[in-house]
């Protein structure tokens, strides 16, 4: 009986430690493909400084196509937005049967809006616009950095990215209490995209800052900008639920989040900011700088063909003098009004005439050479103001801003550039100690990672990384948390998992253990399984190009470990594809793999009905996102339709930038399987719900 | 051979590698190293792993095996165990 005891001890232990190194394995592939998507965004970026660097328009349809790519994010004149994003004329018809916002707001109102929104119903666009035009009004008397004291509330609850989960914003209130006078709230930013609610969360958080402005403080993250919204679905989610006010409450959204604080510093000794640090970063620049300004940190690349210092006191110097005559950098529209459908011709006339005249003061000013590594936001010189300026440059200001809201720790000494991101750096451990010693604070705060147990420390203590959307890549992936600080500054913290099941799947109970833990791995791994195959398909040709230079011999086959090799050079997501071969290869006989009937099952998987050319489906497969994002831009109107020809523009141009081959009848095939209106509009949501509906494919 | 049972243990390493220095802490590994400090560093891991995987010391315990384990613990040979009497045995010195 003993040996039998010791047997069943050994095998318990090793199952545990491959159901460990399985969920392991699983977060990583989540988190590099969520990465790499970040990257793709990268590529985007590229994509829309390659239009500007090469592309000359040689048609007016060309031209307008470009500066709808450009003309987006000015913020808008105080009156101006007065009067397009107006509310007052909207009226409420009895029907509705949702909460009814009257201003200045009340605790009755928010507690009204969590059961409405408990109970799915949806505020009318009247009281989200006059919510969003009062935070706008509030939030711009706020300074850069909110400066918040523990003597007065007891403890300061910090909360972390929510992504758009509602629910797990109702936990929080469920477990730790509603903002009150005695119990205040950091929310440190990212509270939109992924998630499907990140309107209600918007709603509630600007509710509370209204009714406890003292108690309540929020810091901008980086999807608190529209640039990404369009790409991680905020704009879609806004479209969908307001279909007709849509536009002007994403408008406003667009100039309230540009002036949300930029960080939030607790009894002069814990700083707390959305990404993190470089070792740039300076406080003092931060309080001080115009942060309205941002609308969004999207980035361009230098210009190639530019020499010399950058020049840009010329831009203050222009804007100062600037007169109704001269040509301006604003990019503001005559009329208040965005141009709708209707309208489209008059806008492109009149952009026909601005736009290049816009790209020549462009590259006049933005004349930046060759050795110099900082970039420059388009939409922050389009959005300047008048030049009061100290002695910073733009840029540098513009560095601050993005690396808060970007950076990453690292556990290496330094500080880098953030490649993987595209947007701010990663900074190590000497980094922080130097900037904690030189503002004499304790320790950060910071978010924008999503960590497996909600929090997590590094660099001894010094950082402190909060997460609150639990089960974010899928149900079961991490929990959330949120942490508590009191007038000693030890933090406290409380997890937890919205979701049902997932609460009953914990690690601790020994009871039933294997089994539960066993569903919830499968379950998730399915998921990340899933993605990765999809990764695997999108990129095929290269793949097989891969697997030929090993096969020399061309017998159709490769060992495994050569295809591991491969596979990692192709798709370069530092996974463990040695540990993932068996999810991943079915069947492999001595060792060898066929490698082209491999691909061919995965494509199987991925294949819509349609008979599309394998490649050609891959290429906007691979593409799909960046894709997407471009389509939202073109439809200024966010009306969902493209007209053909715009979509053979997109097409072509990006074709032409991926240099990837096609022909005109591979365009046409593809669009003929679409469904379009007799006037040559492509309902450019149902072409990309096609390659959805692929994906989800079990 | 040799290669690829060492690129599969740097791969298993590397995912415990939490801060991606090719250390990991000391409770993941289950073998004796002799490391202070309560992490086990990459260079010291793989020899020992690779020896221990080459001596087939760490197969797979097979199914029909651990059936008898368990059987021989069930008393009454009625198909199933308590969990008390399952902590029981298994946590006998």
């Amino acid at each position: 009986a003993f040996k039998a005891a010791v047997l069943i001890q050994q095998w318990y232990r090793r199952h545990v430690a491959r159901l460990e190194m399985r969920r392991r394995c699983t977060w990583r592939i989540f988190q590099s493909i969520e990465y790499s998507c970040e990257q793709d965004q990268i590529k985007l970026h590229n994509f829309f400084s390659y239009l500007m660097d090469q592309f000359t328009p040689s048609s007016s349809k060309e031209r307008d196509f470009i500066s709808r790519m450009f003309v987006s994010g000015e913020s808008y004149k105080e009156a101006e937005l007065e009067k397009y994003c107006d509310y007052e004329s909207i009226e409420v018809p009895d029907s509705y049967t949702g909460p009814h916002l009257s201003f200045p707001l009340l605790p009755d109102h928010a507690t009204a809006l969590l059961e409405a929104f408990q109970q799915k119903q949806q505020l009318h666009a009247r009281y989200v616009l006059n919510l969003l035009h009062e935070t706008r009004k509030h939030l711009k008397q706020l300074p850069n950095i909110s400066h918040v004291s523990t003597c007065y509330s007891e403890e300061i609850t910090v909360c972390g990215d929510l992504h758009g989960q509602l629910d797990d914003l109702f936990l929080i209130f469920y477990k730790n209490g509603l903002p009150s006078p005695s119990k205040s709230y950091v929310f440190n930013g990212d509270f939109v995209d992924r998630g499907k609610q990140s309107l209600e969360i918007l709603v509630i958080l600007f509710t509370f800052l209204l009714i406890y402005p003292k108690e309540v403080h929020l810091n901008r993250g980086n999807h608190e900008d529209h640039m990404v919204n369009l790409r991680y679905g905020f704009t879609k989610e806004v479209m969908q639920k307001y279909k007709v006010h849509g536009k002007k409450i994403l408008r406003m959204f667009q100039n309230v989040f540009c002036w949300l604080p930029l960080a939030t510093l607790i009894d002069q000794k814990v700083l707390i900011i959305h990404g993190g640090i470089s070792d740039t970063t300076d406080l003092d620049m931060l309080e001080k700088i115009q942060r309205n300004r941002f609308v969004s940190v999207l980035r361009l690349k230098k210009r190639k063909e530019s020499s010399g210092k950058p020049q840009i006191q010329a831009i203050n110097g222009e804007s100062e003098s600037g007169t109704d005559a001269a040509p301006r950098l604003s990019l503001q529209p005559q009329t208040a009004q965005a141009p709708s459908t209707a309208n489209r011709r008059e806008f492109s006339r009149w952009l026909r005439q601005t736009v290049q005249e816009q790209i020549d003061t462009c590259r006049r000013l933005v004349d930046i050479s060759e050795s110099e590594p900082e970039e420059l936001t388009y939409s922050s010189m389009v959005s300047l103001k008048d030049a009061d300026e100290p002695c910073w440059t733009l840029q540098e200001e513009w560095k601050q801003v993005l690396d808060i809201l970007w950076s990453d720790p690292m556990p290496q000494e330094g500080c880098r550039e953030n490649k993987v991101r595209g947007g701010g750096c990663y900074f190590g451990p000497d980094v922080t100690e130097k900037f904690l010693e030189k503002y004499s604070l304790q320790f950060l705060i910071r978010s924008h990672e999503c960590k497996q147990e909600g929090y997590e420390f590094c660099h001894s203590r010094k950082v402190l990384t909060i997460f609150s959307a639990s089960n974010y890549y899928e149900i079961g992936s991490n929990r959330g948390a949120y942490v508590k600080l009191g007038p000693d500054l030890i933090p406290h913290f409380v997890q937890y998992q919205a979701n049902k099941t997932a609460h009953l799947l914990t690690m601790t109970q020994r009871q039933g253990f294997l089994v539960a833990l066993f569903a919830k791995i499968s379950r998730v791994e399915e998921s990340a399984f899933r993605a990765l195959r999809e990764k695997l398909f999108a990129h095929t040709s290269a793949l097989i190009s891969a697997f030929k230079s090993y096969d020399r011999d061309n017998t159709g086959k490769i060992t495994l470990s050569n295809w591991a090799t491969a596979v990692e050079s192709v798709l370069r997501l530092g996974l463990p594809w040695r540990m993932l071969r068996p999810q991943l290869v079915r069947s492999a006989e001595d060792g060898m793999l066929e490698y082209k009937s491999w691909l061919d099952d995965l494509a199987m998987e991925q294949r819509s009905q349609e008979h599309i050319q394998s490649s050609l489906l891959e290429v906007i497969y691979r593409n799909r996102s960046n894709l997407e994002t471009i389509f939202r831009i073109i439809d200024r109107d966010h009306s969902g339709l493209i007209s053909f020809e715009e979509f053979q523009q997109t097409w072509k141009l990006f074709s032409s930038h991926m240099n990837i081959e096609l022909t005109d009848d591979g365009i046409n095939d593809l669009v003929r399987s679409i469904d379009f209106n007799k006037d040559g509009n492509i309902d450019f949501n149902e072409f990309l719900e096609a390659f959805r509906l692929v994906r989800q494919c079990p | 051979l040799v290669a690829e049972i060492e690129k599969k243990i740097t791969e298993a390493f590397e995912v415990f590698d939490r801060e991606s220095n090719k250390t990991v802490d000391v409770r993941f590994v289950n073998i004796e190293v002799e490391e202070p400090g309560g992490f086990v560093h990459l260079e010291h891991f793989l020899p020992v792993m690779t020896k221990v995987l080459l001596d087939r010391r760490f197969r797979p315990i097979p199914e029909d095996v651990i059936l008898h384990a368990f059987e021989a613990l069930d008393e009454n040979k009625c198909g199933y165990i308590t969990k008390d009497d399952l902590v029981k045995h298994l946590t006998k010195e």
